[in-house]
């Protein structure tokens, strides 16, 4: 007991640093992705200095190969991660849970076909069933890709809910809610979801990561958003030629990458261990 | 007057293995029954069946005069409303991402019954021994036996006329299981008890009547006292043997 109490203020601070961290490095990109909409440092598709010019006071990350401001297309580049992390997330979170949650409740041999599907789906990797989805698709576009991650994601989603939702659904809470005249709706929605939760909340965050890294490599491949789109995995592979003269445009989307894929899953860290109940101090 | 009647019920959960085979059996209005058999004798599966959780093979249970039918909505309603149940393990009976008011409050709300549900769950709280004010606190803070009491608040919150109790004094240490069975004896004299359990001597301290089970067969049946005091069947006389007790002789050495 005495060691539990000594630990827990320890424990808590970790936490609030890791939220506080998570909303510093998401609250970037979203301030950046925001400030796109009312104003823009220079115009993402037009010269605005001389070719692969290195940081200034006028081009704060330098300029690419046609003579773009870099920062400017950082910034863009950070609006069309965030949609398509929040876009693709958001539709594999809702045919997941969805399927997830069917194949929990079926017969038994209708679980063990979804079952079989979602293993043989997810065997695939998200980028491989993305480009085939875009490839299905007439025109490439930032939408089609983030629906194409979408469906990608939403395999691994439905699996973890499935297996997240039998394990509440043989719970004894589960068959007193039976008793308590309780229907099956009502019980998904106030007992299944609500415990469910914190384990895919964290799962979503990794997969967000995952979608705009994915995105990334969609445009990188030329399938994601075409341009003037400015997303990070384009102007990483604009950057390929000149990555030993201007390395600024290969490490400026890099670390954005990162940042944002980090900060998200930080941040959902955080927020769960400060919503979950279960994890205050008695 | 009986309130639950099961008569020559057969259940099982595959066509080849039967649970429960031709089992019989009444409870009086008022009445405390002990129902007793090893793991695996069909105690929890013929609770399954009471609480219309799952359908009898062949047979029937009756409560109050009608058929219990679990696709009859307005019956089920009110049966739910009139047999509550508590379960064995406190830890996993209780969800641990709501607070004791709403835990408790579910059967008035689900059941759609009528007045101040604050003030409802407050006296069931209070009538199992806990404060009215513990309401917003959460399942993990609180320890094995509090957390059966609030198991037992919930059951007891909609005014049923029958407690149905699974192992609920089991997983619980020896203190807290005298007290939680005097929580039961006070309970039952305002509603009809079944008791069920492998412990004979918590049911002899509980039960009027017990009833034995073995291998899904009703082996022995009546008044817990003359049961106990002259067991007819060999299994009863085993059971009664197997109960441990302390002499004090192995205290000492």
């Amino acid at each position: 007991m005495s060691t539990a109490t000594m630990t827990a203020p320890t424990e808590k601070k970790s936490h609030s640093l890791a939220l506080k961290a998570g909303l510093l490095l998401v609250g970037i990109h979203i301030f950046m992705g925001l400030l796109t909409l009312v104003w823009l440092p220079y115009d993402p598709t037009a010269m605005a200095g001389g070719r692969l010019e290195g940081p200034s006071l006028l081009h704060l990350l330098g300029t690419d190969r046609l003579g773009r401001d870099l920062f400017t297309q950082m910034m863009i580049g950070s609006r069309i991660a965030l949609i398509v992390g929040i876009g693709a997330v958001a539709i594999g979170a809702v045919i997941g849970v969805t399927l997830g949650l069917l194949a929990a409740f079926a017969s038994k041999w209708l679980d063990d076909a979804l079952a079989a599907t979602l293993d043989i789906l997810i065997a695939f990797p998200t980028l491989l069933i993305a480009m085939l989805v875009v490839a299905a698709s007439d025109t490439a576009n930032l939408w089609s890709a983030i629906i194409a991650l979408g469906i990608a994601l939403s395999a691994i989603v439905a699996r973890l809910t499935r297996i997240l939702a039998k394990r509440v659904l043989v719970m004894d809470y589960i068959t007193a809610a039976r008793t308590s005249g309780s229907s099956w709706p009502k019980i998904v929605a106030i007992h299944i979801l609500p415990n469910i939760w914190p384990t895919l909340s964290v799962n979503f965050a990794l997969q967000f990561g995952l979608a705009v890294i994915a995105e990334a490599s969609l445009s990188y491949l030329g399938l994601g958003a075409p341009p003037p789109n400015a997303s990070w995995g384009r102007i990483l592979q604009e950057a390929q030629g000149t990555v030993y003269t201007a390395p600024l445009g290969a490490i400026a989307p890099g670390i954005a990458l990162v940042s944002l894929a980090i900060g998200v899953n930080l941040l959902a860290d955080g927020l769960r261990d400060t919503i979950d109940p279960t994890r205050r101090a008695r | 007057m009986s309130l639950v009647r099961v008569d020559h019920v057969s259940f099982g959960y595959t066509a080849n293995r039967r649970i429960l085979d031709d089992v019989s059996l009444e409870i009086a209005q008022g009445d405390t029954i002990g129902l007793v058999g090893e793991s695996g004798s069909g105690k929890t599966t013929l609770l399954r069946l009471l609480l219309g959780l799952a359908r009898p093979d062949s047979g029937t249970i009756t409560f109050d005069g009608r058929p219990l039918d679990p696709r009859n909505g307005a019956f089920m309603r009110d049966f739910r409303r009139q047999a509550q149940v508590v379960y064995q393990d406190p830890y996993s009976s209780l969800d641990p991402r709501q607070t004791i008011q709403s835990i408790i409050a579910e059967p008035l709300r689900s059941l759609k019954i009528p007045g101040d549900h604050q003030k409802q769950v407050g006296d069931a709280l209070e009538a199992v021994g806990l404060d009215r004010d513990v309401g917003t606190r959460f399942p993990h803070q609180f320890s094995g036996g509090q957390r059966q009491r609030i198991a037992i608040a919930r059951a007891i919150v909609p005014g049923p006329r029958l407690l149905l109790a699974d192992e609920a004094v089991s997983a619980l240490d020896l203190t807290t299981r005298i007290r939680i069975v005097d929580l039961l004896a006070g309970l039952s004299k305002t509603m009809s008890l079944l008791f069920v359990s492998h412990d004979i001597g918590v049911v002899a301290a509980l039960c009027r009547r017990i009833v034995i089970l073995e291998k899904g067969r009703i082996v022995e049946a009546g008044d817990t006292a003359a049961v106990l005091a002259n067991p007819q069947h060999p299994y009863t006389q085993r059971l009664l043997a197997s109960v441990p007790r302390l002499t004090l002789n192995e205290v000492s050495s």
